[in-house]
């Protein structure tokens, strides 16, 4: 659990709800800000859908949202799925009819789409309502978070060429401590330099608002850009149109409810309500912490991520490259990334399968399923020539104990001892901590029983030694274990 | 600056870790500590009393607090906390804990406390100059000190790594696991760890690499210093500043892993929350080389860690700046028992043995049969009864006998003495479970019993070899009453619709039925005798049961005579009649009955006559 990435949709309909509520810092506001429900649909499809569905999913939008056929009404459609440069990839649909947006997003509904040097199926977009405006009315804003305070950065020439935000933007450090939030003037002078007079008051309002939303549901970084600032007859309006976000998710217990709230189907303005859905934890769906494009969670990763939700203990699987030939299970958030520097020094980046880590003393039954998962994924698919290797590996625990985690790993063997035969799957070892000889022994047994084959080690042996052992031939002076050294 | 840690430090553990407190006096012991460095224990949950821990063989009380205040009134040489609260409370304790003013050191050991209070501890800390280690850390260790919760494992670790004496070399990690594996590393290349701190594993730790360099600058007995960094955040560079700047002088070995991230395709979040580069500068090959061109000795590989830190060390030695000392002696700890247990070094005979049903796995079992089975097999109350009473599961038919002996049993109207008492105790107002009690009382020999004296008498008479009659009058003869035979108002013309029920059963279902037919044969010469001389229920179902449990095959003549004589039969009508008791309390108390006082005219009240 860390920082993740939101949607943009979700961004925005958390905007739209806590503009107007997150208490603010420094000076009160002199200005109320709108309650509105924001416009914003979200069009899900499956990957491949048929045409049919998508029409489903269109006809649904439509009585979802009401002002989608609005007459002369006009839209802004995008994939919705924490893609950089849509515009420059061709991923923007700007100022169409609802029946063209319905032809663009139509043409590339669950379809595959490359993005850069990954590929992915479009199945997420958001629709909204298209803002007429002048180039010179965007701007950029961007708040991010670093050890010492939160990073304001404005400039007030926003858009898709904005260029190096780093080196032109108006930078404003907000402390930790926020009784020490800077002044409106202080903010106008840092920040507000380049824009029009009777935008600055209205600006102030709104960032100081933004900033409080940040706070108050726990961003970690936030950009719109642009940010289009319109002067009307009604007063000064502000229109992010585009949003990339990311929440600190371990904040969920804190932050959960005032999440869901903003995102549910009453303040979203919803017509049609989902009669069908579940219960919910809260006042409206849990947020959605989306993978990276073209990195869906596979069934195992779910299932494991699904486990390391309900333990104090940690486990983590990402499968990098599912026909890999190298695999791991390592114990330990630092141990598992040595083996995967070891693996790539050697040469094998390419063939890692998978990084993943157990820490924290899960239980047999915990390692039992994860190995199982590892393993299941390993005698997947055809058998290689060369056969593939697997890393059982983790420094000298401090209390996670060897002696069960291993019972776990064991059981898991023997579940699949004849698909690892089949695989031609060698095996390495190395692992210290609490009943470390036991777990080796334990292990030396099955592996004797099964008649898999095995290279033991204990902390005598490098903590991520095993993978020159077994990758580059390297060899050592260090016996296996229960191999006792000739005289 | 003073020390943090010291052979004196005295430390409160706040949250339930009895397994951490022992680790941390086992290792006062080894390092020949005078004092426990646990003070107390800090649980808001728990009631204050004393925890029993050991203090070499010997146990000691520690003294176990509901509030910090409380705690900090009675230790005021308390200036470490060791805080396993969970992620949602670690916040709200540190928070408070840094309202203290005697604290100087705060270990935070709990993963997932969101990015904002983390910094918010942070400031908070620096305000009241106070060294916060961690969040979502291991912890840390001074050999010869103080060791924090759990870091540095079970004492064959701490002895293979001679943890319980200082060397010279002190390292600041990221990684707790990885940090023992410098102990490890350490203790094979140098005189062994000075200090070792583990900053966890966050984006924002209270303390960084810099803070501990700093002080480990300062602290003149130590003599090189190890820096494990990783992949994500930029604390890296802020000791290479420091150097620049000429505030830190003592060698420094470093390395930073996850070399292995830039040749991913997507970004992989590592394990740790804070192994993430948000940009190029945060890469661990951007930092290995930043360190390198600073003059911190970075090794080509990880792996090769262990010949650099040699390097220097000798160095060092040979220079004069390192003067090793003699090994001390370790004093022997000893073992606990239930990890000695674990390992298989001891064994001692259990007070109790259990045969019929085992929680402790993963799945409850009944006689070996998992709980789910149970259900999938959809063996019902009967073949419950049949796995927990008998620990074997009996042929269907004898299964839906049991379930058939429970209904037939459940109930038999308010009049009967154990309703009586039932009702009569829920109408003074007592819980189920006493009502239900006293209503179980009566069952004895007179209420309830016959099934077990019909069982013994009518298989004595069997296995007698005697025939129907010559049982009758031979119990005749004895003034007997044959039990199981009897009832106050059915008769062979108004036959108990139970017992037929029972023979209905035993002559469709029951490969044999020897014992029902010599009953029924029995019940031919009594009911030759009065009409309602009939083979009542109490009868039927033990002879049916005894039949039962010869004809199924799984008991032999030896097991069935035990079971009987146990009181089987008395198990199965008490387990049926606690239905009926409980629906008489039950229906008592939804008629709001009140307290029952017998009439005196129903009573015939003989006081001090002469009887």
């Amino acid at each position: 659990m860390s920082a993740k990435s939101i949607r943009e949709f979700d961004g925005k309909a958390l905007l739209a709800y806590f503009l107007p509520r997150s208490p603010i810092f420094g000076a009160p506001c002199t200005a109320e800000y709108p309650q509105l429900a924001p416009k914003l649909a979200q069009l899900r499809f499956s990957p491949d859908a048929s045409e049919s569905e998508i029409k489903e999913v269109f006809d649904k939008a439509q009585a979802c949202y009401p002002w989608l056929t609005e007459s002369g009404a006009r839209f802004v459609c995008k994939p919705d799925m924490l893609i950089k440069r849509r515009g420059k990839s061709g991923l923007l649909g700007l100022n169409k009819t609802w029946e063209e947006v319905k032809q663009w997003v139509g043409e590339r509904a669950g379809k595959t789409q490359q993005v850069e040097h990954v590929e992915g199926k479009l199945t997420v977009f958001l629709v909204e309502p298209f803002v007429k405006h002048d180039q010179k009315s965007e701007y950029y804003i961007n708040i991010n978070s670093s050890r010492e305070g939160d990073n304001i950065l404005f400039y007030h020439e926003g858009g898709v060429d904005v260029g190096d935000v780093d080196a032109k933007a108006s930078k404003l450090l907000v402390p930790i401590d926020l009784s020490k939030f800077p002044s409106d003037e202080d903010i106008t002078s840092q920040l507000f330099q380049h824009v029009p007079e009777g935008q600055r008051s209205a600006l102030l309002n709104f960032v100081k608002r933004l900033y409080a939303v940040y706070v108050d549901l726990q961003f970690t970084y936030m950009e719109i850009n642009p940010l289009v600032v319109l002067e009307t007859a009604n007063g000064i309006e502000f229109h992010a149109l585009d949003l990339a976000g990311k929440v600190d998710q371990t904040a969920e217990f804190e932050c959960g409810p005032k999440w869901s709230i903003a995102r549910s189907d009453e303040q979203l303005g919803k017509a049609l309500k989902d009669e069908s859905a579940v219960v919910t934890v809260d006042n409206g769906p849990p947020m959605e912490f989306p993978s990276p494009f073209g990195r869906d969670l596979t069934p195992e990763e779910s299932y494991i991520a699904d486990i390391d939700a309900k333990t104090g203990a940690s486990l983590k699987l990402t499968v990098l490259n599912p026909k890999g030939s190298i695999w791991t299970l390592v114990a330990g958030g630092g141990a598992s990334v040595v083996y995967a520097d070891a693996i790539a020094s050697a040469g094998y980046a390419d063939d890692l399968a998978n990084y993943g880590e157990y820490s924290g003393a899960p239980n047999e039954a915990q390692t039992y399923a994860y190995a199982k998962t590892v393993l299941n994924l390993m005698v997947r698919g055809d058998v290689y020539p060369n056969g593939k290797v697997l890393f059982i590996g983790g420094g000298i625990a401090n209390f996670t104990s060897v002696g069960s985690t291993f019972k776990g790993i064991i059981r898991a063997f023997r579940d699949t001892k004849d698909e690892i035969l089949k695989h031609k799957i060698r095996i390495y070892v190395r692992r210290g901590g609490p009943s470390w000889q036991e777990g080796l022994r334990l292990l030396t047994d099955a592996g004797n029983e099964l008649k898999l084959p095995m290279e033991i080690y204990g902390p005598e042996m490098h903590v991520s030694g095993i993978v020159p052992l077994a990758l580059s031939g390297k060899k050592f002076d260090i016996k296996p274990f229960g191999v006792t050294p000739s005289a | 600056m003073t020390e943090l840690f010291h052979r004196k430090t005295r430390a409160f553990v706040y949250g339930m870790q009895m397994r951490a407190c022992q680790s941390m006096l086992d290792f006062d012991n080894l390092c020949g500590r005078e004092t426990p460095s646990v003070a107390g224990i800090i649980y808001p949950f728990g009631s204050a009393k004393s925890a029993k821990l050991y203090w070499g063989t010997t146990e000691t009380l520690i003294p176990q607090y509901q509030e910090v205040s409380k705690a900090v009134e009675a230790h005021p040489e308390v200036d470490v906390v060791v805080n396993f609260a969970s992620s949602r409370s670690a916040y709200s304790s540190t928070m408070e804990l840094l309202e203290f003013p005697q604290f100087r050191a705060i270990a935070i050991i709990a993963e997932g406390v969101p990015e904002r209070r983390a910094r918010e501890i942070m400031l908070k800390a620096k305000e009241k100059n106070v060294v916060i280690i961690g969040p979502a850390t291991v912890g840390g260790i001074k050999p010869g000190c103080f060791k924090i919760g759990n870091t540095g494992g079970m004492m064959d670790n701490i002895v293979a790594s001679k943890l319980y004496r200082p060397g010279s070399v002190a390292y600041v990690s990221k990684s707790g696991g990885m940090s023992n594996e410098l102990n490890n590393i350490i203790a094979q290349t140098t005189n062994g760890v000075y200090e070792g701190v583990a900053i966890g594993g966050d984006r924002y730790p209270g303390t960084t690499f810099i803070d501990h360099i700093l002080r480990y600058q300062a602290d003149p007995k130590a003599k090189i210093i190890v820096l494990l960094g990783e992949v994500g955040g930029v604390e890296e560079y802020r000791v290479i500043e420091a150097i620049k700047a000429g505030t830190i002088t003592k060698p420094i070995v470093a390395w930073c892993i996850g070399t292995v991230a830039g040749k991913f395709k997507t970004e992989v979040q590592f394990g740790h929350a804070g192994s993430m580069a948000n940009s190029q500068l945060e890469t661990a090959a951007s930092k290995n080389k930043a360190m390198a061109d600073a003059g911190i000795l970075v090794p080509k590989t990880f792996e090769e860690i262990p010949e650099v830190l040699s390097e220097i060390y000798q160095k060092l030695l040979k220079s004069g700046e390192i003067v090793e000392t003699a090994e001390p002696e370790i004093p022997k700890i000893p073992l606990d028992y239930n990890w000695a247990r674990q390992l298989g070094l001891v064994r001692k005979p259990a007070n109790f043995v259990s045969t019929i049903s085992d929680d402790r796995g993963s799945e409850l079992s009944y006689a070996g049969m998992p709980i789910s089975e149970v259900f999938q097999q959809d063996i019902g109350i009967g073949g419950v009864v049949s796995l927990l009473w008998f620990r074997r599961l009996l042929p269907k038919y004898c299964l839906e006998f049991l379930e058939m002996v429970i209904m037939l049993t459940a109930d038999h109207g308010p009049a009967v003495s154990g309703a009586m008492n039932t009702i009569i105790t829920t109408r003074a107002g007592k819980d189920l479970i006493s009502s239900l009690v006293s209503g179980l009382l009566t069952i004895g020999p007179r209420f309830g019993g016959a099934l077990d004296d019909s069982a013994r008498e009518f298989s004595n008479a069997f296995s007698k070899g005697w025939s129907p009659r010559e049982f009758v009058d031979t119990m005749r003869k004895q003034n007997k009453l044959i039990p199981g035979i009897g009832h106050k108002v059915k008769s062979r013309n108004n036959p108990d619709l139970r017992v037929e029920i029972v023979k209905e059963f035993v002559k469709k279902n029951f490969p044999e039925s020897k014992m029902i037919n010599y009953a029924i044969t029995v019940e031919d010469v009594t009911t030759s005798k009065k009409d309602n001389l009939i083979l009542n229920v109490d009868g039927a179902v033990s002879c049916a049961f005894i039949d039962m449990m010869h004809s199924c095959g799984a008991f032999s003549d030896e097991e069935i005579k035990e079971y009987l004589a146990n009181g089987v039969l008395n198990g199965l009508f008490t387990l049926g009649r606690t239905i009926g008791f409980i629906g008489h309390h039950l229906d008592q108390k939804r008629l709001k009955s009140g307290l029952y006082r017998h009439p005196w005219d129903d009573i015939t009240y003989l006081v001090g006559e002469k009887l």
